[in-house]
């Protein structure tokens, strides 16, 4: 029995297998309709999500399954001090797969170690959230055919958002991928992670402006400049425009780069933009469906 | 200059680093062990300048290694039998390192859990680096 919590768990051949899996669902829906008949997705999200569990859900019942579960801590056991390795061990006995967000990291692996079904890790605090990177990886390669061979800008807050260090780890397993890091001085990316590019001799950069490279850029991955990160209100007022992408900056971008987000979006990508054909976060969403799907199937064993 | 006398069996900690001393004593439950220990602190060394060494006479198998290596696996570990030195001990850093040091992610599942054993993996061998099993934090003691 395999359980998923960090996008390496699965060797590159393995998520090949899983990104033509989710490619056939996208093509063939019908065909998977009723791959998890009578298979229930136990959903236990000990902490508010919309995005992720309405994604896992809809997955489930794309499939044919159902969904039992709760969606936030208050409406679960773990309000009377029951613990994860318990609640997982119970959660067994009702369901046939299950996807847990838990605001402690770690948590996930604490249940996928007394579990007697696949647990995928949802999100566990600051620490990993696979199915997105699965799903921005799945995007990649949905929209260029490959994934290789491109120069990626990482903007906005490098230093906190889990989800570009979790990218960053996946990209450096596929060649020729170029990293550009765009961020404040104050939001740079761990050094922990550019010394392992070092070590790999992959290629990166580092600058402070977006319009600067916004040319060379095949994928422009934003990510948001939250306000609480900096130490002062001036360096905030200062810096934010340069993290805003606008219409105006997106006539210095390659006709077919394409821009991805984790969402939610609050300021950091005018409503201006939605409408290029180069706008591909809202296609992204689409594709964390299909990939979760796939997921399941895999982790369920099941084969259509 | 100190004397301490030979001990007959057990174990001899040599180079430890001067002022480490104490702490391994506590690490390796010694305070816990019926048994003579004699602590040297800052012994001249050439090698080192200054050195703590432990002397303890017990069986040899009570001594955890692992949690020796994690500590330092610069430490000279000799063994002793009838007065003499047996066999010199090579220390290697553990693969996992189980319930010796806490981890101090508040943000970490064992922050809340207490029944779950604090466990550490070696995540880069030539950098020595130990990370929290479950939250992947860095661990910072090295003492």
């Amino acid at each position: 029995m395999r359980h998923l919590m960090s996008p390496l768990d699965f060797t590159v051949e393995e998520l090949d297998s899983l990104f033509d899996l989710a490619s056939d669902i996208e093509q063939n829906m019908p065909k998977y309709a009723h791959a998890c008949q009578g298979k229930k997705l136990a959903s236990c999200f000990y902490e508010p999500s919309t995005r992720t569990r309405l994604s896992f859900e809809s997955a489930m019942l794309n499939l044919g399954g159902d969904v039992i579960g709760f969606s936030d801590a208050s409406s679960s056991s773990a309000s009377k001090g029951e613990s994860v390795s318990d609640t997982i061990r119970v959660i067994s006995c009702f369901a046939d797969i299950c996807a847990m967000r838990h605001p402690k990291e770690g948590a996930p692996m604490v249940a996928a170690s007394r579990s007697s079904i696949p647990v995928i890790n949802a999100g566990d605090g600051g620490h990993q959230h696979p199915t997105q990177t699965l799903t921005d990886l799945l995007t990649i390669r949905s929209l260029k055919g490959h994934i290789e061979h491109f120069t990626i800008g990482l903007c906005g807050d490098l230093k906190f958002g889990r989800t570009v260090h979790s990218l960053i780890h996946a990209l450096v397993r596929y060649p020729k991928i170029h990293f550009i890091f765009i961020s404040p001085e104050e939001l740079k990316v761990p050094s922990y992670i550019t010394d392992m590019l070092k070590e790999k001799q992959i290629p990166y950069e580092e600058v402070i402006r977006l319009e600067e490279i916004m040319p060379r850029l095949d994928f422009l991955y934003m990510t948001r400049v939250q306000r609480e990160r900096f130490f002062n209100e001036d360096d905030y007022v200062r810096l934010k425009d340069f993290y805003i992408l606008n219409k105006e900056k997106m006539k210095l971008a390659k006709q077919d780069m394409l821009i991805l987000h984790p969402l939610p979006r609050v300021n950091e990508i005018s409503v201006e933009v939605d409408d290029d054909p180069r706008a591909a976060y809202f296609k992204q969403v689409q594709y964390g469906v299909y990939v979760r799907m796939a997921l399941i199937l895999t982790l369920l064993d099941i084969h259509v | 200059m100190l004397n301490v006398g030979k001990i007959e069996e057990g174990f001899v900690l040599d180079h430890i680093a001067a002022g480490k001393s104490l702490s391994i004593y506590h690490h390796l439950h010694l305070d816990k062990l019926d048994c003579t220990v004699a602590i040297i602190k800052n012994a001249r060394s050439n090698k080192m300048g200054k050195k703590d060494i432990l002397k303890v006479e017990c069986d040899i198998n009570t001594l955890n290694l692992d949690v020796l290596a994690f500590i330092d696996h610069n430490i000279t570990v000799n063994v002793i039998k009838d007065g003499e030195i047996v066999d010199k001990k090579e220390l290697v850093l553990p693969k996992e390192i189980r319930d010796v040091i806490k981890c101090r992610n508040p943000r970490c599942i064992t922050s809340i859990e207490q029944e779950l054993p604090h466990i550490f993996v070696l995540a880069d061998e030539k950098k020595e680096i130990y990370r929290c099993k479950y939250c992947e934090e860095k661990c910072r003691e090295r003492f």
